[in-house]
């Protein structure tokens, strides 16, 4: 199969591979799919407390080409979003971007799984976070 | 001497054409272009007389007694296909049920299916973790019903090279119709259907550097007389067996391709297997946790089949693509876009058949090459390592195995 000119970019200078250091404050982890379907994919995001905005991403993938491109190119997207606008990456999106053939639509739709996940965990921490914060009342 | 890049390490698929095969065959498309079947006139008895040479030239490579034995095909698919479906055909009265095996070419386990869908019933014997067939096994499957045992010579992924004459003896010792592919085999290795007690074997001649297009099916004339009903009607060429005008070049390179490997084996198996043990030895000794597929020894001389852990086979070609042809097991090469059956028929963990990664030597690798694709292989798999969730897990000491993942 011939592989779209960015898709080989993104294999070939993968951005923001690696994983935050376990604890770093405003992390969300997503962690999506199964060894034994040939694909998983980890992204992380993380918030800015203050500003609500992504700072950084970072992804690794266990996948083929088009798996590594949708997560590389996903964390690009994620950098500088809000978190409300990162809801909204669709996986299409990525289709088009990287030009992906029917066969590899599958690779995007776990790159837009991977985004959610990793949006709910931190949205998962945040809520935590800050039920802890607040002094429960009973009434 | 420069490397010439890319470098073809896929010989499973295809080999090249051996300068001296396409030198024999060049005046059989201009010059001496008959017709074998034209029996009045020396155009026609040429092609006839060539035709025959390369008929003795398969007979010998593989010891058959008779040259008339050698059926020609377009290719290894029809001669699976004629060979099942043939004696389907040709045996229902005796008997519906048929014997292969998991790891079959699909152009048995396609027939076996389609034979299944008119009435017959298919025994898949598994393998075991090796790749290995049991005899017994075979001999277990066997009911009063079978008619046809089919037992690949050599697994065309993991090289594996089955106990032919051991089946072969259960096949005769039950009155039972023996066929094996030995596509990857005939040319590689010694085959000797008299000695096996084979009684129908497919073979390919774009697989001993040969060209594509031509194929064999050796079909017993004595002990005992096999018979097949055809698959293709027409003129009866072939005695009957294949109608259609046998391609005349091609069966001269066929049999050209079958005489240069009869006389040059030894030899050559002895150099891809120390080519092929180089490469193992660098990747083995460069990186952890990669897995051999296939048994070490009984295997076939130029293949290697190795598993890298936390690594997606696709990934591994598409980092290489450029400087070498390989192929991999995993779901994404494949056109059914499921992993490797014959990796998952071994037993191993399921994602080690999506890294699966298939080297096939041939004749005209050098120790340079060799080198290259090892130091290449063993970069690419540490790079994509480094970005796989997976390894960083298994090094943080996470049991993937037990971890809950949510399957697309």
């Amino acid at each position: 199969m011939a592989y779209s000119e960015k898709v080989i970019d993104h294999y070939n200078n993968p951005r923001n591979v690696g994983s935050f250091p376990k604890g770093t404050p405003g992390v969300g982890t997503g962690l999506v799919g199964a060894p034994e379907c040939g694909d998983v994919m980890k992204l992380q995001i993380k918030v800015n407390l203050e500003s609500g905005l992504i700072e950084d991403a970072k992804f690794k993938t266990f996948g083929c080409g088009s798996a590594i491109a949708s997560s590389s190119l996903a964390t690009e997207w994620l950098k500088g979003k809000p978190v409300e606008e990162a809801l909204k990456i669709k996986n299409t999106d990525i289709v088009n971007e990287l030009k992906l053939p029917p066969v590899k639509i599958h690779c995007s739709v776990l790159a837009e799984d991977a985004i959610k996940a990793a949006l709910r965990d931190f949205q998962e921490q945040w809520a935590a976070k800050q039920a802890a914060a607040t002094p429960s009342v009973t009434s | 001497m420069a490397l010439k890049l890319p470098i073809f390490m896929d010989s499973h698929s295809t080999t090249p054409v051996d300068p001296r095969v396409l030198e024999a065959m060049l005046p059989y498309f201009t010059e001496r272009f008959g017709h074998p079947g034209s029996r009045n006139h020396p155009f026609g008895w040429e092609a006839e007389k060539a035709v025959d040479e390369a008929r003795e030239r398969i007979a010998r490579l593989i010891g058959a007694r008779d040259p008339k034995e050698v059926v020609f095909t377009s290719g290894g698919t029809e001669s699976d296909n004629l060979a099942l479906k043939g004696v389907a055909a040709m045996y229902r009265e005796k008997g519906t049920h048929i014997v292969t095996t998991a790891i079959e070419h699909r152009a048995v386990l396609d027939v076996a299916r389609r034979l299944e869908k008119q009435g017959f019933a298919v025994t898949y014997v598994p393998v075991g973790h090796d790749g290995l067939v049991d005899p017994e096994a075979i001999r277990g499957a066997i009911t009063d019903k079978t008619i046809l045992i089919s037992v690949m010579f050599a697994n065309n992924e993991i090289g594996t090279l089955q106990p032919i004459a051991e089946i072969g003896k259960v096949a005769k010792e039950r009155g039972v119709l023996f066929h094996t592919d030995a596509t990857q085999a005939v040319g590689k290795v010694p085959v000797d259907v008299e000695a096996m007690g084979i009684d129908l074997l497919t073979c390919s001649a774009h697989k001993i550097y040969g060209p594509k297009g031509i194929g064999a099916l050796y079909v017993r004339r004595k002990n005992p007389r096999v018979r097949i009903a055809p698959i293709i009607d027409g003129g009866g060429h072939e005695r009957g067996a294949r109608s259609g005008t046998v391609p005349v070049p091609l069966a001269v390179g066929f049999g050209t391709a079958a005489e240069i490997c009869r006389e040059g084996m030894a030899e050559e198996a002895v150099r891809l297997a120390r080519l092929r043990d180089a490469l193992q030895d660098k990747i083995l000794s460069s990186v952890d946790e990669v897995y051999l597929n296939g048994h070490p020894e009984k295997r076939l001389p130029h293949n290697l089949n190795v598993s890298f852990a936390y690594v997606e086979g696709e990934s591994v070609l598409m980092g290489v693509n450029k400087e070498v042809a390989i192929s991999s097991g995993s779901a994404c090469t494949s056109a059914t876009l499921e992993p490797s059956y014959v990796i998952a028929a071994l037993g191993v963990d399921p994602e080690l058949a999506h890294s699966s990664i298939r080297f096939g030597l041939h004749r005209f690798n050098t120790e340079e090459e060799v080198e290259y694709v090892g130091g290449r292989i063993v970069e690419v798999v540490i790079r994509l390592r480094e970005m796989s969730p997976l390894y960083e897990l298994a090094k943080e000491g996470v049991d993937i195995k037990s971890m809950r993942w949510k399957a697309e």
